[in-house]
């Protein structure tokens, strides 16, 4: 249900580590709201603290300064958070325990929601997420993390978001470790979800271009504060901020000169 | 004289229940002085298995089936490790690795890392000599030499890291450099800084010949001369960037391209389109074609016929049918 009430709302958070001379302002005076349904992409360089906004989303640290709230409230309740909030990853590797079979795990995931369902309802609801991935259940029956591929394991991470159905989903890099195709791929169950479930996403990347085709509005991130925010197109085809120009200007396209040589 | 050759090689896996797994099948090319070879797929398709046999390094369980790798008319192929690792890598063909962090010992400095890779190759150079010649190496890069140098690997940026592999790779001014994903941990912007390291180092003649393997065909468009696309352990098509990245013709070529996106005007609205299905199990004894099962213009004959290279529009191709 589309409330009025914002997914997130952060008023100048800050995000600190270290302290006098190595002093590290990760996020730095940064406001800004989520709605519902939404997705929203986070947008820079390395280090420019898009992976710590996503943590401060998810309620992996608490902002040094400033008010960041879920649906209204502070998150207070990490468990209680991560019912409705989930990721996803960049290295699907490490994302799983390679001496359980995925299917093992992928049930395990259940724990953490309030409402139990029976062990018939979790199958059910893992085998519908499997072919939402285009993997049959019979596919990854008795299979361990090590035996798949990198693309089925990224697929198997969004099967992960598919069973669970949390209300928002922070995707962190969710692509940079897999190749073109399976990338096209992502993103199209990415949409399915937003479609299906009316997912609120926040997607977390240092690609301009993937953020350009997939979201509603883009952050454009740089040293800790957020440089330039608007429609993809306005962003990405007529930006503003000198970041954004260089971020742009950065990306080997096909029909553009990049470097001569 | 092309100076480097590779004829036929064909590499594979055995597995511990003895079964072969044919990595690579039977590929081949030849590069000129100052040629960058771009080589592109998905993951999977036996890219960095192919820069293994590349070095001649057969490390079991990979063995060689078949074919020949020379550089300058010398033959990469039947040495022993502790050869290929003395006379091979880093003065013949050297490798630059995926994972510039991974690749780094954490517990020493980058000059005593670069270092080793002189006093291993070279007797009787003391360490004054050697951290003389890293200094006016690495003076090259338009870095902080000095910080750079007495750095450990965790106090430098990913992309000074990923330039000081670089430049430990090339130390001995090695003929082929192989670069496996060089840039694809990290960001465009630092991307852009490496690869115009790579070219200047290439226009100095420090490196003659390059692979570059990479799934961004984007970016091979700017870095190579010459693309080779790979499918299951295959070449399915070679030619120059210009004919592979705009006039494709092998159908893997095609749909490869179309999963491409990017934030040009009018883009939002196209959709990259994915590749349905798997690429075969190597593991099983293939018949025809290799892409047929998920090729869109497949027809029947496909599976039952093997494809062999032939020339189509100027360029090599693995399909009866392209035109």
């Amino acid at each position: 249900m589309p409330t009025n009430t914002p997914i997130f709302s952060a008023k100048n958070i800050s995000m600190h580590f270290g302290s006098g001379k190595k002093l590290v302002k990760a996020v730095d005076d940064v406001s800004f709201d989520i709605a519902d349904g939404e997705i929203v992409s986070v947008v820079g360089g390395s280090g420019c603290g898009k992976s710590v906004l996503a943590k401060i989303m998810l309620g992996l640290y608490k902002p040094t300064s400033g008010d960041f709230t879920y649906e209204g409230k502070h998150i207070t309740n990490q468990r209680d958070h991560w019912n409705e909030v989930q990721c996803v990853f960049q290295d699907p590797f490490s994302c799983f325990n390679q001496f359980f079979t995925i299917r093992a795990q992928l049930k395990a995931a259940f724990g953490i929601l309030k409402n139990k369902l029976t062990d018939a309802q979790v199958n059910e609801r893992v085998d519908n997420a499997l072919r939402a991935v285009n993997v049959l259940p019979s596919e990854i029956e008795g299979k361990y993390p090590f035996e798949l591929s990198g693309g089925q394991m990224q697929r198997m991470l969004l099967a992960r978001i598919f069973a669970l159905r949390p209300k928002v989903l922070i995707a962190d890099e969710p692509t940079s470790m897999v190749d073109a195709c399976v990338r096209a791929n992502i993103l199209d169950y990415l949409m399915k979800l937003k479609q299906e479930l009316k997912m609120t996403i926040v997607f977390v990347t240092h690609d301009i271009g993937l953020a350009y085709y997939i979201s509603d509005r883009l952050f454009i991130m740089h040293e800790g504060k957020i440089v330039e925010s608007g429609t993809p197109d306005d962003v990405a085809l007529r930006p503003k901020s000198p970041v954004t120009i260089q971020l742009i200007d950065d990306i080997p396209e096909i029909h553009k000169e990049w470097i001569k040589r | 004289m092309a100076t480097f050759e590779v004829e036929n090689l064909s590499l594979h896996y055995l597995t511990r229940f003895g079964n072969k797994v044919h990595a690579v099948s039977d590929v081949s090319f030849t590069m000129e002085k100052g040629e960058i070879l771009g080589i592109a797929g998905e993951s999977g398709c036996g890219k960095s298995t192919l820069v293994n046999g590349l070095m001649g390094l057969f490390i079991p369980p990979l063995y060689p089936t078949s074919g020949d790798v020379r550089v300058n008319g010398e033959s990469l192929m039947n040495r022993t490790e502790a050869e290929v690792r003395k006379n091979v890598l880093s003065r013949k063909v050297s490798m630059i690795p995926q994972g510039a962090f991974n690749a780094l010992n954490p517990t020493r400095r980058v000059k005593d890392i670069a270092a080793d890779v002189i006093a291993a190759h070279e007797q009787g150079v003391d360490k004054k000599q050697i951290y003389d010649r890293l200094r006016q190496r690495f003076d090259l890069f338009g870095m902080d030499t000095e910080k750079v140098l007495n750095a450990f690997p965790i106090q430098l940026t990913a992309g000074e890291r990923q330039r000081s592999v670089i430049g430990i790779s090339t130390l001995l001014n090695p003929q082929m450099v192989i670069a496996d994903e060089p840039t694809s941990a990290l960001d465009v912007s630092t991307q852009k800084v490496v690869i115009k390291m790579i070219f200047d180092l290439l226009e100095k003649g420090i490196f003659s010949t390059m692979i570059f393997i990479t799934h961004e065909l984007p970016l091979l468009r700017h870095v190579a001369n010459n693309i080779a696309i790979m499918y299951a352990g295959e070449i399915v098509e070679k030619g120059t960037t210009e004919q592979i990245v705009f006039d494709p013709r092998h159908p893997y070529t095609r749909a490869l391209m179309g999963a491409m996106l990017s934030a040009e005007p009018g883009q939002r609205q196209r959709k990259p389109v994915a590749i349905e299905g798997a690429p075969p199990n190597l593991a099983n004894p293939i018949s025809g074609c290799r892409f047929a099962d998920r090729c869109p213009v497949a027809r029947p004959e496909c599976k039952l016929k093997d494809q062999k290279i032939r020339m189509v529009g100027g360029r090599q191709v693995r399909c009866d049918y392209a035109d």
